[in-house]
């Protein structure tokens, strides 16, 4: 009898956090099986369900959607190349910072830290305004560099953090076999630090994916801009088609919460040496 | 005489010690150079250049002399005071919830998770719309099971439109704060609860003389960052109400962009360097803490 109750407890704390959670995705999801109508009397089920509105959004039939795979194709790019930049940049510092100790590494470890704490929205106009003056603007290398920028504190210090728990003697080991620096690095770092490296390229490559301010601010051109922009030009009209708009962006959520769910142990696990940028 | 006998095959090691010590510096030098050429470019210069533009002490007076801004200094108070507060109470409470070991509620966990695991742009669109006053979901529901003709303005009353927004931006960021605490409750080790219930220790006792007194530096910790990030939360406001209505309900973080995309960019400047002393002493004691090791 007790042991009922206790479930019931908790099914009582269960319930609203479903509900809390899964609404707004839940609503993402019906609107975009959802004709107009349906939408706009705000029904909790269609009368009619339809994929009509992917049909739409994948023949590009709308003229918010007249660049729809360009632009996922964009997010795509300048995601994978966020992701590859930031793994080269941050495995190389933090190589040099906690192995080879190299003089400085420490300040620049906290400068790189205070970054990553400084919210990024009040780096925006700085960056913008630089950007400019390289002549960058409008160039979809801005965004990335920008991404990589953002992404590379975090990066480094985790994989900081990874390295510091590689034991010493094997660099002493292969220092004692005549391995030069490069030669550790290559044959003894990178192979241990493979696991961390995977989590760090996800996050710079997921950070890059999501963004959207530092998108909308660098970039201009419709043709240029990843699906995020793409999305957000829906907000210039009121009456704007949602149910499309929802399509839309499901499938550009889906790839990144499926990625999450992938690798969602190593997430979790990157965790708890730190934290994740929410 | 030992002395001499060890020195003597020491000497040579130490030569190739010091050839691998300018190795080891030089190629230090050489992979931390990205880095630094990216901090230089991107946050350097940027940084250098925005204190630059700051130097007009007129757009200074301009900026206290406006209304919005006043309002916009309070607004972000309260947005972090309610947020971060609201946020780690719900987050505390839930991952009590969630470290009781079913396998339901792991399931429950997975789903959970999801507001952090979806990109901000469809959610919170999605919020948008839902809350949308005239044909918008919630207030269409209302109508059909209250018979409200008139539901409340969601995003179109000042207040309720603030409201919203702290509420979009709990719903994106509990889940992960929820997760740390988790860990932080699963690092308890569970001995102490025997021992305690044992000695007949409530469920109350139990939380205020095990699991607080262990989770008070990691509560405190993420508190803090939590503080920083939902002072840098552009999306929750921008994408929801684009600070609205009538620029009411502005934030520290969407301000410099209103300015700016109202080719006022020097005003843009200003509220960023005037928000600097909010936050820096935030960074400041945060890299000291951080850089200690994680769980400082």
């Amino acid at each position: 009898m007790k042991k009922f109750l206790d479930e019931g407890k908790l099914l009582l704390v269960a319930i609203p956090v479903l509900v809390w959670t899964l609404l707004p995705i839940y609503h993402l999801f019906v609107l975009s099986i959802s004709n107009q109508e349906s939408m706009l009397a705000g029904k909790l089920w269609p009368d009619q369900p339809t994929l009509q509105n992917f049909q739409i959004v994948f023949a590009q039939q709308h003229y918010y959607l007249h660049n729809f795979w360009r632009q996922m194709f964009n997010s795509f790019l300048i995601a994978v190349a966020t992701g590859l930049i930031t793994l080269f940049v941050a495995t190389f510092a933090a190589f040099a910072i906690a192995r080879l100790k190299v003089k400085g590494g420490r300040t620049i470890m906290n400068l790189a830290l205070a970054t990553y704490l400084i919210p990024a929205a009040f780096l925006a106009i700085p960056m913008y305004k630089a950007m400019g003056s390289y002549g960058l603007l409008n160039t979809q290398a801005s965004l990335i560099l920008a991404m990589v920028a953002l992404a590379s504190p975090y990066a480094i210090w985790v994989l900081k953090q990874a390295s510091d728990k590689l034991p010493k003697e094997l660099d002493e080991a292969a220092v004692m076999d005549g391995a030069t620096s490069i030669q550790l690095f290559r044959l003894v770092y990178l192979p241990l630090m493979k696991p961390s490296m995977v989590v760090i390229g996800i996050y710079a490559l997921l950070l890059a994916w999501n963004e959207y301010l530092y998108a909308f601010l660098l970039l201009s051109s419709e043709k240029a801009v990843p699906l995020a922009v793409g999305l957000g030009l829906f907000l210039s009209a009121d009456d704007a088609p949602w149910n499309l708009l929802m399509a839309a962006g499901l499938l550009y959520a889906i790839p990144p919460a499926l990625i999450y769910y992938l690798f969602r142990k190593n997430m979790v696990g990157g965790l708890t040496s730190g934290a994740v940028k929410s | 005489m030992s002395t001499a006998a060890m020195t003597a095959p020491l000497a040579a090691p130490r030569e190739d010690a010091s050839a691998f010590t300018r190795d080891r510096a030089m190629w230090g030098a050489i992979m931390l150079a990205p880095y630094v050429l990216v901090f230089a470019v991107m946050v350097v210069y940027p940084v250098a250049y925005g204190l630059w533009l700051g130097l007009n002490w007129n757009s200074y007076r301009a900026l206290f002399a406006d209304p919005i801004f006043i309002r916009t200094v309070v607004n972000t108070i309260v947005f972090l005071f309610v947020a971060v507060n609201l946020k780690f109470l719900i987050a505390l409470g839930l991952s009590g919830f969630f470290v009781q070991q079913r396998p339901w509620i792991r399931i429950v966990l997975v789903l959970f998770i999801l507001p952090w695991a979806v990109p901000s742009i469809p959610t919170i669109l999605s919020f948008r719309v839902m809350l949308n006053p005239e044909n918008g979901m919630l207030n269409q529901q209302l109508f059909q099971w209250f018979g409200i003709m008139e539901g409340p303005g969601w995003l179109t009353d000042p207040t309720l439109a603030f409201m919203s927004s702290i509420f979009v931006h709990i719903w994106k960021s509990l889940p992960f704060w929820t997760l740390i605490l988790i860990t932080g409750r699963l690092a308890i080790a569970a001995d102490l609860y025997e021992a305690a219930s044992v000695d007949g220790a409530n469920r109350w006792q139990q939380f205020r003389f095990i699991t607080w007194p262990s989770l008070a530096t990691l509560y405190v910790t993420s508190t803090m960052l939590s503080m920083i990030w939902t002072l840098g939360d552009f999306n929750s406001v921008y994408l929801l109400t684009g600070g609205g209505p009538g620029d009411l309900n502005h934030v520290l973080a969407t301000l410099g962009i209103r300015y700016m995309r109202n080719n006022n960019l020097d005003l843009g400047i200003a509220s960023i360097i005037v928000a600097m002393p909010l936050i820096l002493p935030m960074v400041f004691v945060m890299v000291k803490r951080l850089s200690k090791g994680p769980d400082a």
